[in-house]
């Protein structure tokens, strides 16, 4: 099937780290809504997955100074390049087309019961954000522990053993607005029926979800800002997740610059 | 003497073929003539024995039988002649039973609650079969839910959105679901051992061959359908999985 670069929709992300205070509450929010598995001992970072992980980082002057951030980490939902051809590094490595960008939606789809286990979209993410599955989680031929499988949502569908997940955006719940809207006698979605769960959690409302092709929704509004970059930008991934932050030390962070290439804004929008 | 020399070499030619031909039929016949000392026989049992196995016993024994805990008539609660279900069209009168919730979503066979809509006393039968009887008695004195075996359900990684078909895409029930409303007794329910699906998902056909659009449940049928009705955007894979 040939693919059409025309999104309708191009759902994506801003998250504001001015806001973000680092209390997990995404991370929380996500693993329970996604049927995300839980490991006995979960301090194994290594192995244990986190489709929406938070990192810190500070700017590693001494106390006085000391300044901290946090940033949530969903997948990126990098984009195809209009000009044709180029896919986020994962799809375009993918052995089995077990990830692609949604044609619809602008959502990076994987696939379970497609993917073979390779792990070079692992490899090729520039974001760390696929995770691979190393022993069955709520497998009802070999139960992680019983009676877990009570606690699963139905709408998402748990992994096996030997496959990648990822960050969907809260697929389930695009279908779910969809469903809804045609209810109603709609074809379209209204703003508010569909975000993510971690946008939906936040406590201090620092992600705001929506469609990036619809001037009128927020996030649209929110990525023109001075303050809103993306990371590792200059790898041409172009992920639709934004982050918006006043601090100057925190978008020089985002990407690799060169010695005196970054140029600070703060200053200079006031 | 090119003349004479021709039909020489043809007859040379066609000379060898037919002795290979002979070899091969003498061959053929001494293993026909003596099949037990030339093996035919074994080996003919053993074929036949073997797609006996592969194409009766083995989907025979692939599949678990299971009966539904009540036979239910769709027949007769559809006669318009014996019971009074509101709607104009077919489709309307499908869904006074399997129907729609608010949000969209398909609330699929229904629970008892519906059924009590009408057989709301278990002392008094509406009709006159044992089954009924069986029913109000069961289930409907004791408000017990029946633990109906689904037909259709599909796998755990596929999301189906019924109300994207039925009122946007303008289906009929029939198209996936066959003639199952007019039917007087409810098929055994068949359960593939390995995979845990129902058999209307593959289709009853061990050789996967179709001839209604009902046959079957698999992915193709869904693309099938999708790219006839020219909706290949919808063929993308996360429209259908989850």
């Amino acid at each position: 099937m040939e693919t059409k670069q025309t999104h309708g929709h191009r759902y994506g992300m801003v998250v504001d780290l001015d806001k973000c205070t680092g209390c997990g509450t995404c991370m929380i929010a996500c693993a329970a809504e996604n049927n995300v598995t839980v490991r006995a001992d979960e301090s194994d970072k290594e192995r244990n997955i986190t489709w929406m992980q938070l990192y810190k980082i500070t700017n590693g002057k001494k106390f006085p100074d000391t300044e901290v951030s946090y940033f949530p980490r969903p997948c990126m939902h990098c984009e195809e390049d209009g000009n044709g051809g180029h896919n986020p590094s994962c799809v375009t490595v993918c052995v089995a087309t077990a990830t692609k960008v949604d044609i619809n939606s602008g959502i990076v789809s994987q696939i379970y019961t497609r993917c073979v286990g390779c792990r070079y979209c692992q490899a090729a993410c520039p974001y760390h954000a696929r995770y691979f599955n190393w022993w069955d989680g709520y497998s009802l031929i070999k139960p992680f522990a019983k009676g877990m499988e009570r606690s699963l949502s139905p709408e998402v569908s748990p992994r096996m053993r030997g496959v990648v997940e990822k960050c969907t955006f809260c697929h389930h719940r695009l279908m779910r607005a969809k469903n809804q809207a045609y209810a109603d006698d709609r074809r379209e979605i209204e703003e508010h029926e569909y975000t993510t769960a971690c946008a939906e959690a936040c406590p201090a409302q620092a992600i705001t979800f929506g469609d990036l092709n619809n001037p009128e929704h927020q996030v649209s509004k929110l990525i023109k800002s001075p303050y809103a970059f993306r990371l590792l930008e200059r790898l041409n991934t172009k992920p639709k997740v934004y982050y918006l932050s006043s601090k100057d030390w925190v978008r020089k962070m985002a990407d690799n610059y060169m010695p005196g290439e970054f140029k600070p804004i703060s200053k200079a929008v006031g | 003497m090119e003349n004479q020399e021709r039909p020489s070499l043809d007859s040379k030619k066609g000379g060898w073929i037919s002795s290979l031909i002979g070899l091969i039929l003498s061959y053929y016949a001494k293993l026909i003539s003596n099949p037990f000392r030339s093996g035919l026989v074994y080996f003919g049992a053993g074929l036949i024995g073997a797609l006996f196995v592969g194409w009766v016993l083995f989907p025979f024994a692939l599949y678990s039988r299971q009966h539904q805990p009540l036979d239910f008539s769709h027949a007769i609660h559809l006669d318009e002649d014996i019971v009074e279900i509101e709607g104009d069209t077919d489709l309307e009168r499908c869904q006074y039973c399997h129907a729609f919730r608010d949000d969209g979503t398909f609330a699929g066979i229904p629970k008892l609650e519906t059924c009590m809509e009408c057989h709301d006393d278990p002392e008094m039968a509406l009709g006159e079969t044992p089954e009924e009887e069986q029913f109000l008695k069961d289930y409907v004195a004791d408000e017990k839910e029946i633990p109906w075996l689904s037909y259709s359900r599909q796998p755990d990684c596929v999301f189906f959105s019924h109300i994207a078909h039925v009122k946007m895409g303008e289906l009929d029930c029939r198209t996936c679901h066959g003639d199952h409303a007019k039917t007087d007794k409810l098929p055994v329910y068949k359960k593939n051992w390995i995979t845990g699906y129902s058999i209307n998902i593959w289709g009853k056909n061990i050789l996967g061959i179709k001839s209604n659009s009902w046959d079957r449940m698999k992915m193709d049928d869904c693309a099938e359908c999708h790219t006839e009705k020219g909706r290949e955007e919808n063929n993308a894979c996360f429209v259908c999985h989850k």
